[in-house]
């Protein structure tokens, strides 16, 4: 156990020597993966936020029915009672005038503006969840309750929401195919660099060979060369997502601010940038490993 | 130790380098395999170290056959001989102790044994002093002898060596044969391909002729 352990210690340590002695080479094929993650990686990290607002946003199939500021309590509580016994109406909230304003001076930042108003402009809202669920029916009923006697207005609510989620699950596939992709040109470079590796070591492979070194001896190095290349391209996507955030945030949160809200992009967690550099040395193993099958039994004495 | 029976060995191509050779080599002994070039020498010490396999017969060594044996296990066979070359295959990247320490890259030996043993070896083929220096320093004789102190490192029971004193001297001719002796002296069977008969006759030992691939005959050199 101990020599087998000694035998990877020295394979690892062979393959870093290599690594560093050609500097430029593992600096520009660094890069190269690095900018190859950092797309998968950053679009990651940005539709997992994405994903956190969508999924903290009502997407129930909700209707918002606003009476006209004029119709009064008693026709908005008749019409709350007519929809409460509708089939199609799951639920009903009523959100009175006063309470509207009530929340809007807590909520937004406007209190002043709020007090200079001198009458509450707000109207009495029932926030109508529908028992069905497709964007045609929902449009249906938002026309239907427009028309109702002291309606102003009927809107599908959290539809953009809904938008928004179909949105990221579009983008969350299509996120997959560009890492699938990207992950097999992750595993094209590594098993080109090294089968140049193993060209240029032809002569010592030879050697090897004939004083009684084993295959696997021969290829834990160049295994190990394409792990550090493959991770050594994940901390570069590292580098590019932590400074594209960064300068993206610094955007975002001036607009995000106008909204009173404090959205920022979060860069990726301490445990997810590990899985991105154990994938991307992962894959570097395994191009390294299709190469040496491949290129090394080509190489015998004789 | 070695033995061949009827072992005849077809390139591709069709051109056959053995005809039917029979012969063994039993522990301690020094066997000097002559023939002009072209003789099947090489492809004779190549079929022991399973470089090359044979068309027919069977090529037994430390009582493997091999002929059957499987890729995976040639590396095993390969360690307990000590394979010298014309060309020393010698790497020119490292040193002259990291080239002695290769073979015991892959041996089980805790570092400061291996690093004995390399020192040993190289002491024994009078390189000791030249330890940092790298191969391409070295003269022909030394470089020679650099590739003896590798083949022996591990200590193997089959030294095995293909022109080892083609394009040397005679002076350094004899002192790479006097290390091959030397080795045979304390236990290590010993397999010399040369065409060069005046160096063969200098020793009382048996022989092997080829020529054109077969055996011409077996005696003692006088």
């Amino acid at each position: 156990m101990r020599a087998w352990l000694r035998q990877h210690r020295l394979a690892f340590s062979a393959a870093t020597r290599k690594w560093l002695t050609q500097r430029a080479a593992a600096l520009l094929n660094a890069l190269a993966l690095g900018i190859a993650l950092a797309l998968p990686a950053g679009g990651y990290a940005l539709l997992d936020r994405l994903h956190d607002v969508s999924a903290h946003t009502a997407i129930d199939p909700q209707l918002s029915v606003f009476m006209r500021t004029d119709a009064g309590a008693e026709a908005t509580t008749r019409l709350d009672a007519q929809l409460r016994a509708d089939p199609r109406i799951h639920r009903v909230r009523l959100i009175t005038r006063a309470e509207a304003l009530a929340s809007l001076r807590d909520t937004s930042g406007l209190a002043d503006v709020v007090a200079a108003l001198g009458k509450n402009p707000l109207p009495d809202t029932l926030v109508v969840t529908a028992a069905v669920s497709t964007d045609e029916a929902l449009d249906a009923l938002a026309r239907e309750f427009g028309a109702l006697p002291g309606v102003a207005q009927a809107q599908v609510d959290a539809l953009w929401a809904r938008r928004l989620a179909a949105l990221a699950r579009v983008g969350r596939l299509t996120l997959v195919l560009v890492a699938g992709v990207l992950a097999v040109g992750l595993i094209a470079i590594t098993f080109n660099t090294i089968r140049l590796q193993i060209l240029t070591q032809r002569d010592e492979i030879e050697v090897s060979k004939l004083i009684g070194a084993t295959d696997g001896f021969i290829q834990r190095p160049f295994l190990y060369l394409g792990l550090l290349q493959g991770a050594s391209g994940a901390l570069v996507a590292l580098a590019v997502v932590w400074a594209g955030l960064a300068a993206l945030n610094g955007e975002i949160e001036a607009l995000a601010r106008t909204y009173g809200s404090a959205f920022r992009f979060g860069f990726l967690s301490l445990g997810e940038a590990a899985a991105l550099a154990l994938i991307a040395g992962g894959l570097g193993w395994l191009g390294a490993f299709m190469s040496v099958s491949k290129y090394l039994q080509d190489i015998e004495p004789k | 130790m070695i033995s061949f029976s009827a072992v005849s060995k077809r390139f591709p191509g069709g051109k056959e380098a053995l005809r039917a050779v029979t012969f063994s080599v039993t522990d301690s002994e020094l066997l000097f395999v002559t023939g002009h070039s072209g003789a099947g020498k090489s492809t004779l010490l190549k079929l022991v170290a399973a470089i090359e396999r044979p068309s027919s017969g069977s090529v037994l060594v430390n009582g493997q056959n091999v002929g059957a044996l499987k890729r995976r296990a040639i590396p095993y066979l390969r360690r307990n001989l000590g394979l010298v070359f014309q060309d020393q295959k010698l790497l020119y990247d490292r040193s002259v102790y990291d080239n002695v320490m290769l073979p015991l890259a892959f041996s089980d030996h805790p570092p400061r044994e291996a690093a004995r043993r390399a020192r040993a070896a190289l002491d024994k083929v009078g390189l000791l002093a030249r330890e940092r220096a790298n191969p391409i320093q070295l003269s022909g004789g030394e470089q020679q002898r650099l590739a003896i102190a590798r083949a022996v490192v591990n200590r193997p029971s089959i030294l095995i060596a293909d022109e080892p004193t083609a394009n040397l001297d005679i002076d350094s001719a004899d002192r790479i044969l006097e290390i091959f002796i030397a080795f045979n002296r304390v236990g290590v069977s010993v397999l010399i391909a040369t065409h060069d008969l005046a160096l063969v006759e200098r020793y009382a030992t048996r022989v092997l002729r080829l020529t054109e691939g077969r055996m011409l005959g077996e005696g003692v050199a006088e």
